[in-house]
């Protein structure tokens, strides 16, 4: 029994935490585009739409996006898991 | 100050304002009696009796987190600066799935109503819950301040009533919806506000992109028009590259660590409902965002720079001059009344959490020792909302007249440096102690107030000073991995074996959950 809960914490540390350096990696990714390279930021993709407002964009994106992936991944698995665990502690 | 600035009616008593004003505080205060008739427990003082779905929960905290400053003051500086608006929005909304990831499915199977229950699970009640108290009080306060002192200037520039009454009337009508309906008529009002908020925006939004076709580039592409190309691109609020990324720090870790939000995680029925939130509120905020950034530069380009510093320097009245330029005194007159349900939202999250930390962690857990009557547990927690109530006020009344917009910086600051590495070493590290968790938030807390002291913010824009200190204006780069260090150096000099064995037990809690 503890190993399962054992095995369930570890798999969603590690889900959790491969998601974390995603959006770490995309917002600092943008941070550090903005502060050390200014002038590829400022290039205009087509009139008024410069690559800086397109990467803040893709971030805001991207924060929903690594959201959805979590909660359906935990819906389907962690769920279950914790199912499994709460039946076999009844039997 | 310039001829070609046009009129505005702003700042006139405006009879669609007060309507909109009246009909809103008529509501909540009706919503506030049914709450306080379901409100006869401490655990529906401060948790809703768990009650709350997780849509619900998922508008409350888009309602307890989108703050006048990130309305009023992301629109109000997009419409000065341009991009650089969109650093603070990304910042503050990359925090959420942090919060998703790592803390709020734990919190609710760990705690009852603070984050201090969390941290302090098998570790030593009294000093954890003390150094917890200081940490969320720290934070609390410092958003306060913003938040009252920002009310003030808002609504005396909006209804001409003075600042000091301003500030009376928000701390009187947020205390009523607090004391009386605590945590259920709170939620309420937060859910309320949050679509008031994001129909207003969408509204102002779907008007300005009317003008351009719907296609956001073509008001950009005018704005770089006008005034040129620099506002598509980084400009000074990033002039020093350590700054934004000691910022951006801030922000991330920091919406983890506030008491206001984490405490919001209690009010669901359980760990999938808390996840649910969450992904409602990041959904709601990356909207939300996303909108203010094309109000401000709806309002450059329709309302003008000039006529927007005329009425204020620091840009916060550029969306609500953007509402008078699209739909005249009437729409003014609603978006006003939406701010100032907007600040009452998240002053009363503020006060319930300050309350909790006061009531929860330091009178019935460490006083009584975790054993105080029902009905004592519950008079206390309305006597700690007075209180803060009262420091609210008096706060907002001290602070008349001061620049505070660093504050809310300063709050995330702690909050990260503070709260959030303690939090996350509790709910993952078998080997974190009693002693690691005081040090922890005792030292993240004190770095970021004293390197505040010592920031250019405080010594040379405020105190005239020719250098400071300390060269960022937000410490989080130094402070978040002290605050993480010194909990992990301290818990492996002295280990604690009790709280090391208790850690299965623990780990166990979290993730089936409590029974």
């Amino acid at each position: 029994m503890r190993d399962d809960i054992r095995a369930l914490a570890r798999g969603r540390w590690r889900v959790a935490l491969l998601l974390s350096s995603i959006v770490f990696a995309l917002y600092f990714g943008f941070i550090i585009a903005v502060a050390f390279a200014k002038e590829a930021i400022a290039t205009q993709i087509v009139p008024g739409l410069s690559v800086g407002i397109l990467a803040g964009a893709v971030v805001i994106v991207g924060a929903w996006v690594t959201t959805w992936i979590y909660v359906s991944w935990a819906n389907r698995h962690f769920d279950a898991g914790v199912k499994a665990i709460n039946d076999k502690e009844r039997r | 100050m310039n001829a070609t600035v046009p009129a505005t009616s702003l700042g006139e008593p405006n009879i669609t304002a007060i309507i909109f004003f009246f009909v809103f505080i008529a509501a909540t205060l009706g919503i506030t009696f049914w709450a306080a008739r379901r409100t006869k427990t401490t655990e529906e003082y401060f948790a809703a009796g768990r009650s709350i779905s997780g849509r619900q929960n998922g508008f409350a905290l888009a309602g307890d987190y989108m703050s006048a400053a990130s309305f009023l003051g992301i629109a109000g500086l997009v419409s000065l600066s341009g991009f650089d608006g969109l650093i603070y929005s990304t910042g503050w909304l990359v925090g959420w799935p942090v919060v998703l990831f790592l803390i709020a499915e734990p919190l609710r199977n760990l705690g009852k109503y603070t984050f201090a229950d969390v941290v302090s699970f098998r570790l030593k009640q009294t000093p954890v819950r003390v150094a917890a108290a200081i940490g969320t009080l720290a934070v609390v306060t410092l958003y306060l301040i913003a938040q009252m002192v920002g009310a003030g200037n808002l609504i005396k520039l909006m209804f001409g009533i003075s600042y000091e009454a301003a500030v009376v009337v928000v701390g009187t009508v947020m205390l009523a919806y607090v004391l009386f309906g605590g945590m259920i008529a709170t939620t309420w009002v937060q859910i309320v506000k949050a679509v008031l908020l994001l129909g207003g925006a969408a509204l102002l939004c779907f008007l300005t992109l009317a003008q351009f076709s719907f296609n956001p580039a073509l008001l950009f592409a005018k704005a770089a028009e006008t005034y040129g190309a620099e506002v598509l691109a980084p400009g000074k609020q990033v002039a020093n590259p350590w700054d934004a990324i000691s910022l951006g720090l801030a922000l991330m870790f920091g919406t983890a660590g506030l008491p206001h939000i984490l405490m919001r995680f209690y009010t669901v029925p359980d760990a999938k409902a808390a996840r649910q939130s969450v992904f409602w509120a990041t959904g709601l905020i990356g909207i939300f965002y996303l909108m203010t950034f094309v109000l401000g530069f709806g309002a450059m380009v329709l309302v003008g720079r000039d006529a927007i510093t005329a009425i204020d320097k620091g840009g916060n009245m550029a969306a609500p001059l953007l509402a008078e330029a699209l739909g005249g005194t009437g729409l003014l007159g609603f978006i006003a009344a939406v701010a100032f349900a907007t600040i009452l939202a998240v002053v009363a999250g503020l006060a319930l959490s300050g309350a909790a930390a006061l009531s929860h962690d330091l009178w019935v857990s460490v006083y009584r020792k975790g054993d105080a009557p029902r009905e004592e547990q519950l008079l206390v927690a309305r006597i700690a909302t007075v209180v803060l109530g009262i420091i609210a006020i008096v706060l907002g009344i001290v602070f008349k007249g001061q620049n505070v917009a660093f504050m809310v910086g300063l709050a995330f600051a702690v909050a990260a440096s503070g709260n959030f590495p303690a939090l996350v070493l509790s709910i993952f590290w078998r080997g974190f102690t009693t002693g690691g968790a005081v040090t922890s938030i005792v030292t993240g807390t004190v770095a970021s107030l004293v390197l505040i002291g010592i920031s250019p913010t405080i010594m040379v824009d405020m105190m005239g000073a020719e250098a400071a200190l300390f060269p960022l204006k937000n410490p989080a780069i130094v402070t978040i991995p002290l605050g993480f260090a010194s909990g992990v150096l301290v818990s492996l000099i002295a280990p604690e074996a009790t709280a090391r064995d208790a850690y299965d037990a623990k780990e166990r809690r979290m993730i089936v959950g409590a029974e």
